[in-house]
């Protein structure tokens, strides 16, 4: 017999896309838009440079999702991408080490980073503290293993990790395979379904029996080594270890998460909009470039777009409820 | 003064009709109250029974569904506190909210600080001696510049009442007002009100304690299920008529008998001890039995469970399972070892809101639906719908989240939910509060049947009718330690509650 509500299920799912569908629509509209406006934001080539420059900021996204929904936060995502992306470095001279090296290192300095968050934040202290801390403190490392300057002379296994295959940008395909796996875990297994029991009612998660602590250290850890990954990424794309780099990174990777429909406070949300969020992002970032605004004026645009899409989101919500 | 103009003996206040529901159920039905000048009226009626509710409504906090206040005769409204103020209706919270690093002075003129003859600012010399005089009022005589922070908490129940007082109140509301503070400083809060009696102040007191009604109350109101059931003189009525006035009828119609408990014990407790909260508890409970406990907001009850549950950890004791000494550190060891438990709090404890409904019920079993870490989403959904359907569970699809449920909905989601992990030890924490008529039979139809599967039920509640009906002994708690183990067929209600009441 099927079940009588399959009909408001579809219902209900269908409200779910519409939301979704709310973030594609302006990505759509302000593409068609910059298009008539300067054809060459349609080319392929464009394209697929859009595609490459969210990657980094949507690898990061991804990480972040999985800590806001617990209804944490981390600061901490640029410092440990330049503290990363400089160990990696270290590791990535011509002839020394093996890729495998650097890549293992850059993603385990990355992991320490968010696990050391996730201890101190379960042992008490809370998150925004927490990761401002670690976020001068990978920030002071970076500097002190580079000596302050930038970290160069790359391997070009190391260099090629920006490059493409086939016409695709690695750093592309990574972060599909990132997230891919990121939604896989949050909507098919029992950790997924525990980290937005936690970020929704940490106290009635417990009360089920919930690990809360070892959920939040997954989220942070995993956070962690995303960070990392994207540090090499960075690294990587620059050609050296920037003991300067990704200044302001956590910002715009909260900014897409946020704008993606995932909820500050945590237990809903999820990694599509998070990669809707950073592709609107992108494209508006791409588009002001080509229409040669100033990145003075960019910022200014950049704010107001964040701002407004939460609001118009929280908007439409409120009218739901 | 204005307050001479009311003579005692005239209606002060009357409130006529109330009704009230939050989400579906009615929490007050058709109370009509009146009040005189000068007079002390208590106010009774179980945990539930709508005191605080009617006096919420009077404060402005809430306004009524249905029902008129008047004030002298007059029609009046109120929507907020400082609405109800201005009528000259002022409540004492049972927690006080005062600002605790503020100064007697700024606590007492909050919102209406006098200004000197610079715009804006404070005149410092004004509000020192306003705030002295409305200390002078209770006869209180500390310094308006000790901070809020070192007052002991009669202190600060002192400063609410004066500045009450000061602002010209004519009715009082006092929430247990005695729940926090010393026997010694009760007097002090006596005088008070003597005080303002004789101003032809009117007082409403809340409380459960039988021998400060007899003490200070001219009028006795009693309010059960929200419903009116008496108003006396205070020297009218004695301890047992006032508690049989409270408990009044039974809820026979609504549930099946209890059945035969087992002689096997499955849960032992013993000498558990909580500081502050609990002490020295011992009890067993059999395979098949329903174990009440019975006592009032506070007396440790829901701690006692939340110990045995791994929420909060006691100090000592130790409690057995099936027999095995038993190592509780959290709600997944206790659950491991076949105990679950709806807390009392659904909102905090219970439901994860934004959830959907599907995934609240198998979040606590989830184990069950898994194959390694991947979740067998059609083993899930057909468990799911299979407890919609047991449970009587209204929703539109498993897909709504569960914050959008009734309160009784959302009640039967965390049983199903608790129940989902089978556990053979039960802990039900006032399992039908804030839930209609209609889920609460359902809820003891469920109990019933956890029973005579030969799973043990502890149920607390603070309806005692349901207590009666449900279980075949009861442990009464009051203060933190058991006051008496009772067989439910040889004991009444009104003895539940004797022994209940803080002596």
């Amino acid at each position: 017999m099927p079940c009588p509500s399959d009909r408001a299920v579809s219902l209900s799912r269908l409200r779910a896309w519409i939301k979704q569908f709310g973030i594609l629509a302006a990505i759509v509209i302000i593409a068609a838009t910059l298009g008539c406006a300067k054809p060459t934001f349609l080319t392929t080539t464009n394209l697929v440079n859009v595609a490459r420059q969210i990657s980094i900021n949507g690898i990061l996204g991804v990480g972040v999702t999985l800590v806001l929904l617990t209804g944490g936060v981390d600061l901490s995502l640029g410092s440990v991408v330049a503290l990363t992306g400089v160990i990696a470095a270290c590791f990535a001279h011509p002839g020394v080490y093996p890729l495998c090296v650097p890549l293992i290192l850059g993603i385990a300095a990355g992991m320490a980073c968010g696990a050391t968050n996730g201890l101190v934040i379960t042992g008490g202290v809370p998150p925004f503290i927490a990761t401002l801390g670690t976020m001068t403190v990978a920030r002071g490392l970076a500097q002190v293993i580079s000596d302050g300057r930038p970290v160069s002379n790359m391997s070009p296994a190391m260099i090629r990790l920006a490059g493409d295959v086939g016409g695709i940008p690695v750093p592309v395909i990574i972060l599909a395979a990132v997230a891919l796996a990121a939604w896989t875990m949050l909507t098919n297994t029992r950790l997924g379904r525990h980290i937005y029991a936690v970020g929704g009612n940490e106290n009635a998660a417990r009360a089920s029996g919930i690990d809360v602590r070892r959920v939040k250290m997954f989220a942070y850890t995993i956070c962690g080594a995303l960070t990392g990954l994207a540090g090499i990424v960075l690294a990587a794309r620059i050609n050296t270890g920037q003991p300067n780099a990704g200044l302001a990174y956590e910002l715009d990777a909260i900014a897409a998460v946020v704008i993606g429909g995932t909820s500050l406070s945590g237990g809903a949300g999820g990694i599509g909009g998070t990669i809707l969020g950073a592709l609107l992002m992108g494209v508006i970032n791409n588009g002001l470039d080509l229409l040669n605004v100033s990145s003075y004026y960019q910022q200014i645009v950049k704010g107001i777009i964040i701002v407004g899409a939460v609001w118009l989101d929280r908007r439409s919500s409120r009218k739901e409820g | 003064m204005a307050i001479e103009t009311t003579l005692p003996d005239r209606p002060l206040f009357q409130a006529a009709n109330i009704s009230k529901s939050f989400d579906g159920t009615q929490a007050l039905t058709d109370v009509s109250l009146t009040i005189r000048c000068g007079e002390v009226h208590a106010l009774m009626g179980e945990n539930g029974a709508g005191k605080s509710t009617l006096m919420k409504i009077l404060a402005g906090l809430f306004p009524a569904d249905s029902g008129d206040v008047y004030l002298d005769g007059r029609k009046v409204v109120h929507h907020s506190p400082f609405q109800a103020m201005q009528h000259g209706i002022a409540m004492i919270h049972q927690e006080l909210m005062p600002i605790l690093d503020m100064t007697v002075a700024e606590n007492l003129l909050l919102g209406r600080e006098p200004v000197g003859r610079i715009p804006g600012v404070i005149d410092r010399r004004v509000a020192r001696a306003e705030a002295e005089r409305m200390l002078g009022l209770l006869q209180l005589d500390f310094p308006t510049d000790r901070r809020m922070r070192t007052l002991s908490v009669a202190q600060m129940q002192m400063v609410e009442i004066a500045k009450a007082l000061g602002q010209n109140a004519r009715i009082v509301i006092m929430d247990e007002p005695t729940a926090a503070i010393s026997n010694r400083e009760i007097d002090a809060l006596f005088a008070a009100i003597r005080s303002m009696k004789a101003r032809g102040v009117a007082v409403v007191y809340i409380t459960h304690k039988m021998d400060e009604v007899f003490a200070i109350a001219d009028v006795v109101t009693v309010l059960r299920d929200g419903c009116h059931v008496a108003t006396r003189p205070a020297t009218e009525l004695n301890n047992d008529t006032l508690i049989e006035l409270m408990v009044g009828r039974e809820l026979r119609e609504l549930l099946p008998k209890p059945c035969e408990a087992g002689e096997a014990i499955a849960l032992s407790v013993r000498h558990l001890t909580r500081a502050g909260s609990f002490r020295n508890i011992s009890f067993d409970l059999k395979c098949g039995e329903v174990l009440g406990i019975a006592g009032l907001m506070g007396a440790g009850r829901t701690e006692v469970a939340s110990a045995i549950f791994g929420l909060k950890l006691p100090d000592s004791g130790e409690i057995v399972v099936h027999g095995r000494p038993a190592k509780i550190r959290s709600a997944a060891d206790s659950m491991r070892l076949g105990i679950g438990m709806v807390t009392e709090d659904r909102k905090g404890q219970g439901i994860v809101p934004a959830m959907s409904v599907a995934h609240n019920v198998t979040l606590a079993a989830l184990d069950a639906y898994c194959t390694g870490p991947f979740i067998r989403r059609k083993r899930e959904r057909a468990a799911v719908d299979e407890n919609l359907r047991t449970f009587a569970i209204r929703t539109s699809s498993r897909g709504q989240p569960v914050g959008e449920l009734s309160g009784g909905n959302q009640q039967k989601v965390v049983i199903a939910k608790t129940l989902l992990t089978n556990p053979t030890i039960i802990l039900l924490d006032e399992p039908t509060r804030g839930v209609d008529i209609g889920a609460k039979a359902e809820i003891y139809t469920i109990v019933a049947r956890l029973a005579q599967q030969g799973r043990s039920v502890i149920l607390i509640s603070s309806e005692l009718p349901e207590i009666m009906a449900l279980c075949d002994r009861v442990l009464v708690m009051r203060q933190g330690t058991i006051a008496a183990e009772l067989a439910v067929a040889k004991t009444t209600q009104e003895e539940i509650l004797r022994y209940a009441m803080p002596v």
